[in-house]
C-alpha cells in the first residue's frame, strides 16, 4: 500500500510536465539532507515552476489517500501545495518537524500557509505541532483557517474540547461551513452546544441571520425548555432554517422535541432517510 | 483599469481600498520600505515582511485589488548595521514569495558607505534571483544621488530595462529615460510631485517609460494618486494611449518582468485565487462605473 509521500510524489511529478525533472531532482536532494536554504528556495519556486492548478485526482487516487492516512482528502490540493508539502516530509535536518514547521509559517505567505496547514495529517509526531494549529485556526485569511479545519481529521483528533468548540464557532462566525469539519457530530458537547445557542442569540438580537448548520451541534444537547424555545424560533424562520431545527430534533433525546417534531412536515422526510445533514448541505 | 506601482497600503485604511477599487484601480504594488520610524528588532522586520506577503496581500484581495510586493532593506534602515545584517540573512527567503515582483525599494537616503554596501548587495541577489529592481531616490541630493543609483546598476550588470528609477521629477527625468532605465513618478503632495506638474512631464516627454504612482503611506498623501492624475491628463488633452501607458500598461511590463504579474490575474482570476484570497473586482465585473470619488466616504449616517 503506497504511503502518503509515494502518493503525494506521484501526483506532483505526473503533473509537473516540463518541470518533471527539476522537481524530481530536487525533491531526491532535499531528501538526501540538502542545505536548508535549498528547502526555502525549492518552496519558493514550487508555484513558479509547477503552477498553482488544482491536482488531477481520480477515484482511486482518492481511495488510495484514505487508504494511506484515514481520513486525508486530497480533494482541493494544489500541485504547487502538494509539492511544497512532500518537500517538507522528505527533507530531514537536525530541526525536529514543529521547529521547522514554526521557520517556514513564520515567513509563509498565503498559499504556503494554505499548503503548510493542509498537511497537517500526514506529519510525525502530530502532538507537537498543537501550538502552530492553534496559530492557523487564530488566522484572519479564512483559506488559512479552513486548511486546518476543513477536511481534516487532525482536529477531531488532536483537539482538547476547548480548541475543537473554538473552532466550530469561529467558523460559523467567518461565514465557513461546519459539513467539512471531520468528527462533528462524534465531537459534539454540552458546553459548544450552550456556546453555540448563545450566538445564536446575539445574532437575533443584532436582527442578523442564524446560520442554520448551528443547529446541527445543538441538537443532542437540546433537553430542557430553554433550548426548546431556541429551536421552536429556528422552526419558525426560513426553509433551511426549518429543516435544520426539525433535523436537530430529530437528534435530541428529549420527550418535548419529539412533541415539537410530530406536528411538523420535516418529520416524513427524516424518518424516509430523505432529509439528513448530507441533503441539507447538498442543497444549501 | 489604473495599476499604482508604489502604494504602502499596510498604512492605509479600508475606506482607501474601497476609493482605489472605484476609481478602478485594479492592481497595486506594495514596495517594502520603512514604517515611518526605524525598527530596532530584525523580528519586527521580518514580521513585516510577512505582512506584505500574506495579509495584506489577502486584505486587498477582500477589495477586488490584486496586490503585489517588492522585497528589500531600504536606505534608511540600511544605516544600522546591526539590523541591515539580519535583514539581508532573511531577504533570500522572502524575494520567491507568491506576487514579489522585485526587489525594492532600495538605493540612497543620505549616500553614506553603509547605504551603498546594502545597495549593491541587494542589486547582486536580484541578479541572482532574476528579479527587477526598485530604486527610491533620495529626498535631498536628489539629482546626485538619482545619477549614482543608475551607475551603481550599470556597474553590477544590471540591465535597466529591468529597473525602475522611483519619485523622479523635472530634473532627473530627461537622464533617467535617456539611460533607459523606467522612470517612476510619485503623485504625492509637498515632498514630491503634484499632478498637474506630472500632466506637464507627460506633454513633454510622452509616455514611453514612464510610471505613475502614488507612494502612498502614512503620511500625509493621497492613494487616487494614479487615477486623479489620469483624469487630469485626460481634461488637460493628454491622448488616452499615453495615459494608458503611463498608469497601466508600463508598470505591467516592468514587473511583469518577474513572471509574478500578468492581466489575467485581475481579468481571468484563477479559481483557486477566487475561493480563497480574492474577491472579484465589481468594475471588472460590470457592476459600476470607475470614478474618482471626490467626496468624503462613510457618508451615510447609518452602521450596520
Amino acid at each position: 500500500m503506497p504511503t502518503p509521500v509515494e502518493l503525494l510524489r506521484s501526483w506532483v511529478l505526473n503533473q509537473a510536465g516540463d518541470a518533471a525533472t527539476w522537481a524530481r531532482q530536487q525533491l531526491d536532494a532535499l531528501a538526501r539532507g540538502a542545505p536548508r536554504r535549498d528547502l526555502y528556495i525549492f518552496l519558493g519556486l514550487a508555484p513558479r515552476r509547477l503552477g498553482k492548478a488544482d491536482l488531477i485526482l481520480s477515484e482511486a487516487d482518492c481511495a488510495a489517500a484514505e487508504a494511506a492516512r484515514s481520513g486525508w482528502r486530497v480533494t482541493g490540493w494544489s500541485i504547487d501545495g502538494a509539492a511544497r508539502v512532500l518537500a517538507l516530509l522528505v527533507h530531514g535536518d537536525n530541526q525536529t518537524f514543529a521547529e521547522r514547521f514554526k521557520d517556514l509559517r513564520r515567513t509563509a505567505d498565503a498559499g504556503e500557509l494554505v499548503a503548510l496547514y493542509r498537511g497537517l495529517p500526514l506529519y510525525p509526531d502530530p502532538g507537537s505541532l498543537a501550538f502552530e494549529a492553534g496559530e492557523g485556526l487564530r488566522s484572519n485569511m479564512r483559506a488559512v483557517f479552513e486548511a486546518v479545519a476543513h477536511d481534516s481529521p487532525y482536529p477531531r483528533e488532536q483537539f482538547d474540547e476547548h480548541r475543537w468548540n473554538h473552532m466550530v464557532l469561529k467558523a460559523l462566525f467567518v461565514g465557513s461551513r461546519l459539513s467539512p469539519i471531520q468528527g462533528l457530530d462524534q465531537r459534539a458537547n454540552p458546553e459548544l452546544a450552550r456556546i453555540l445557542r448563545e450566538y445564536a442569540h446575539e445574532r437575533w438580537a443584532a436582527g442578523r441571520p442564524v446560520p442554520p448548520e448551528l443547529w446541527r451541534c445543538v441538537g443532542p444537547f437540546a433537553t430542557d425548555e430553554l433550548a426548546m424555545a431556541d429551536l421552536r424560533r429556528a422552526l419558525g424562520g426560513s426553509l433551511p432554517e426549518a429543516r435544520a431545527a426539525a433535523l436537530a430534533l430529530s437528534a435530541s433525546p428529549a420527550p418535548a422535541a419529539r412533541a415539537l417534531l410530530a406536528a411538523r412536515p420535516e418529520l416524513a422526510a427524516i424518518n424516509a432517510g430523505h432529509l439528513t445533514w448530507e441533503t441539507f448541505e447538498k442543497a444549501a | 483599469m489604473f495599476i499604482d506601482p508604489h502604494a504602502h497600503m499596510i498604512s492605509r485604511t479600508t475606506d482607501d481600498y474601497e476609493a482605489m477599487a472605484a476609481a478602478g484601480i485594479v492592481a497595486l504594488i506594495e514596495p517594502a520600505f520603512w514604517i515611518g520610524q526605524p525598527r530596532t528588532y530584525v523580528g519586527t522586520y521580518v514580521d513585516y515582511l510577512s505582512s506584505i506577503v500574506g495579509w495584506e496581500r489577502f486584505r486587498a484581495g477582500q477589495f477586488g485589488i490584486r496586490h503585489y510586493c517588492t522585497i528589500g532593506l531600504n536606505s534608511k534602515e540600511a544605516n544600522n548595521q546591526e539590523l541591515a545584517e539580519g535583514v539581508m540573512d532573511w531577504l533570500p527567503r522572502f524575494a520567491l514569495k507568491d506576487g514579489v515582483v522585485a526587489i525594492g525599494e532600495i538605493g540612497y537616503d543620505e549616500q553614506t558607505p553603509l547605504e551603498d554596501k546594502y545597495f549593491r548587495a541587494q542589486l547582486e541577489l536580484a541578479k541572482e534571483l532574476g528579479l527587477p529592481v526598485m530604486i527610491h531616490t533620495p529626498h535631498r541630493d536628489k539629482k546626485r544621488g538619482t545619477t549614482r543609483s543608475m551607475d551603481v546598476c550599470e556597474e553590477h550588470g544590471l540591465d535597466p530595462a529591468s529597473v525602475v528609477v522611483d519619485h523622479n521629477n523635472e530634473e532627473t527625468v530627461a537622464e533617467v529615460l535617456q539611460r533607459g532605465f523606467w522612470a517612476g513618478f510619485s503623485i504625492y503632495p509637498s515632498t514630491k510631485m503634484g499632478n498637474a506638474r506630472m500632466v506637464e512631464i507627460l506633454k513633454r516627454y510622452g509616455s514611453q517609460r514612464i510610471i505613475v504612482d502614488s507612494a502612498c503611506d502614512w503620511g500625509i498623501s493621497d492613494p487616487l494618486g494614479v487615477p486623479k492624475t489620469a483624469q487630469l491628463a485626460l481634461e488637460s488633452g493628454v491622448p488616452t494611449a499615453d495615459i494608458h501607458r503611463a498608469c497601466y500598461a508600463n508598470a505591467l511590463a516592468a514587473y511583469g518582468q518577474s513572471g509574478q504579474m500578468k492581466e489575467d490575474d485581475w481579468l481571468n482570476p484563477p479559481a483557486i485565487d477566487q475561493r480563497t484570497l480574492y474577491a472579484d473586482n465589481s468594475i471588472l465585473r460590470g457592476g459600476r462605473e470607475a470614478r474618482v470619488d471626490l467626496t468624503p466616504r462613510r457618508r451615510g449616517l447609518l452602521i450596520d
